[in-house]
């Protein structure tokens, strides 16, 4: 098995090789990379069905000990998050594969490999057990997302990649010389060593380091204030590229700080985190609300949506970290549907601008039915996903007694709900637009690839609901995991023990 | 720990900061340089005092230098060298654009400001 755990990583960056040098060979290309995604969706599920029945899988790469070499270390925390972005990664990776051909997505022999890339880099995000093999692994994923962003070179998207690659790069120079602080305090990088060490250290130093790596999590993760290069830029993409990185990205940021500073028990920063949770929930919902172009709409509530999770884990208590996790869990699947959904109507209209489009329910009805069902879930309602997740988010500021971060997260969740309703009526209900100018760009309903395009967004749907019926084994292995992740001598003793 | 070191970190941060506040890409592209060397700095004054060169069974542990920031430092010299040539590259693309290499605002978000502002 733990052999299976180092394979997560290196396959996909194998297969990108390979892809890279079939340029022209498009369909031998497509079937490397499909397959690679394919093997990755096998093997995290292998991994979460082995970690939920047994314990923490840890792999020594190279066999070195802890102390000098790279650990890769699956529990439960991990195993989930890679089980869902594995996933969404192969639904988009279809959905592309078909959009590729058609004038909306980008047909660059350059997507595929470089998809495979940032696989790679978020399976080894989640899985490292050291610090600078976590820096390593964001780089490889915001290097591809750079390339991703800005290789089709329109006008647009270089001055919005401009934007975005510098506020990555210098959170990324801020991870480095956090790293140099946290060797200098500590002697190590090893995520299990410095949860024995870091405990130890002085107040000041502690909380020095805690306050560093939020920051440098936070602008990965987009939280308040440091979110406005990711409503700028992700609009741009082409939209199975903002798919991605909408599911994923973000996420991962999330997923660094639930980890470092869970493990690290940085309690005395929860306070810090809700207000921050509480100012990135607000002005994400009141920036969406503002705009009128469906992509920048979802985009903004990424923001919104990234506070939700921030906020339960600040409360830093079992159930808190657990319904973060879920949160988490639910986010990826459904932040991606949302986008796919903003592609089809690009793919029927030629635009997604809400002023542009209108009375899609009429005439698609099956894109109102992918778009609908994940909005309702985003907003909250029962019976879907989204409606667990926040439940348990607001069932746990409740336990804690937190009654403003209660108020926060449902007003919040109203505002939600507005700015669907207003994605809604402007691009599903009204007159259909005099697209004089879109027809010749739009995808009739008879197209083979938008049929495909269609599949691969039902069954991403599908995934969502599945999401909902599993609510409670997902809910239990959340619990497993918020454990794992504030009980640090469990994952010390993993990594340590041979 | 070296107090030169860490007054040099300094020194070039905030060079480094001043040069990335700009509006121009290649400027803070040149900023971006010298946070390359802060972070090498960094890194070496975290491993602590020098020492000889930390070859297996030639050096004993207590005498040679910590290996580790040094491995860590070419693996931020390699990342930051490929980062440079993508934003050289950036920077070109923008120039072909818009004849120049500004960094400008978000267009979207200031056309609906405006919007607001005219009713």
């Amino acid at each position: 098995m733990a052999s299976l755990v180092t394979l997560t990583v290196i396959i996909p960056m194998i297969g990108a090789a390979f892809a890279m040098l079939l340029r022209t060979q498009r369909w031998l290309r497509e079937l490397v990379v499909s397959s690679s995604l394919i093997f990755l969706a096998v093997a995290s599920t292998l991994i979460l069905l082995d970690v939920k029945e047994g314990a923490t899988i840890v792999s020594r790469v190279g066999g070195w000990a802890p102390e000098l070499g790279v650990v890769l270390v699956a529990d439960m925390f991990a195993a989930l998050v890679l089980f869902v972005a594995s996933l969404t990664i192969l639904a988009v990776e279809i959905f592309s594969l078909f959009q590729r051909r058609t004038q909306f997505g980008s047909d660059l022999s350059i997507t595929g490999p470089i998809l495979l890339v940032l696989s790679s880099g978020v399976a080894l995000a989640v899985l490292t057990g050291d610090l600078f093999t976590l820096f390593v692994s964001f780089e490889l994923i915001l290097i591809s997302s750079y390339v991703l962003l800005t290789h089709q070179g329109q006008p647009g998207q270089i001055r919005s990649g401009m934007t975005y690659v510098v506020m990555n790069l210098l959170a990324s120079t801020l991870f480095l010389v956090g790293i140099a602080f946290v060797y200098g305090a500590t002697g190590t990088v090893n995520l299990a060593l410095l949860a024995e060490r870091i405990p130890e250290l002085s107040d000041g130093t502690r909380i020095g380091i805690g306050t560093w790596f939020l920051v440098v999590f936070g602008t990965k993760a987009a939280m308040f204030p440091v979110f406005s290069w990711l409503p700028d830029s992700y609009p741009t993409a082409p939209t199975t590229i903002t798919a991605i990185f909408a599911g994923l990205l973000t996420k991962i940021g999330v997923y660094a700080i639930i980890r470092f500073h869970g493990l690290m028990g940085f309690d005395d920063l929860g306070a810090l985190i809700l207000t921050i949770a509480a100012l990135t929930m607000v002005t994400g919902v009141l920036g969406a609300l503002a705009q009128n172009d469906m992509k920048r709409i979802l985009s903004f509530h990424i923001v919104s949506q990234i506070g939700y999770m921030l906020m339960a884990f600040g409360l830093f208590t079992i159930n808190g970290v657990a319904a973060a996790i879920f949160f988490l869990f639910n986010q990826i699947p459904t932040k991606t549907v949302l986008f796919l959904s903003g592609g089809l109507v690009e793919a029927s209209e030629g635009t997604s601008s809400l002023k542009k489009v209108g009375g899609l329910a009429k005439h698609r009805p099956e894109i109102a039915f992918v778009f609908g069902l994940p909005a309702l879930s985003l907003a909250g309602i029962p019976p879907f996903s989204g409606f667990v997740a926040k439940f348990g988010v607001v069932a746990s500021g409740v336990a804690a007694q937190s009654w403003w971060l209660v108020a926060v997260a449902l007003g919040v969740s109203l505002l939600t709900l507005l700015s669907m309703a207003k994605i809604w009526v402007g691009v599903f209900w009204g007159k259909p637009a005099d697209s004089t100018d879109s027809q010749e760009s739009s995808l009739s309903r008879s197209d083979r690839s938008y049929q495909a395009m269609t599949f691969a967004a039902l069954a991403t749907v599908g995934a969502t609901l599945a999401i909902a019926l599993f609510a409670g084994p997902i809910w239990d292995m959340s619990i497993r995991a918020a454990e794992e992740v504030l009980d640090s001598s469990s994952y010390i003793e993993a990594v340590m023990t041979e | 720990m070296s107090t030169t070191l860490i007054l040099l970190a300094a020194f070039l941060a905030g060079v480094a900061t001043y040069l990335v506040t700009s509006r121009i890409l290649s400027r803070i592209l040149l900023g971006f340089v010298i946070y390359g060397h802060v972070v090498v700095i960094a890194l070496l004054a975290a491993g602590g005092k020098a020492g000889e060169a930390p070859l297996a069974d030639q050096t004993s542990a207590i005498d040679s230098s910590d290996p580790l920031p040094q491995a860590l430092s070419l693996t931020a010299i390699v990342i930051s060298f490929g980062l440079t040539l993508f934003m050289l590259a950036l920077a070109r693309a923008s120039q072909l654009h818009t004849g120049t290499d500004l960094v400008e605002d978000d267009l979207e978000d200031k056309s609906i400001g405006l919007e607001e502002s005219h009713g």
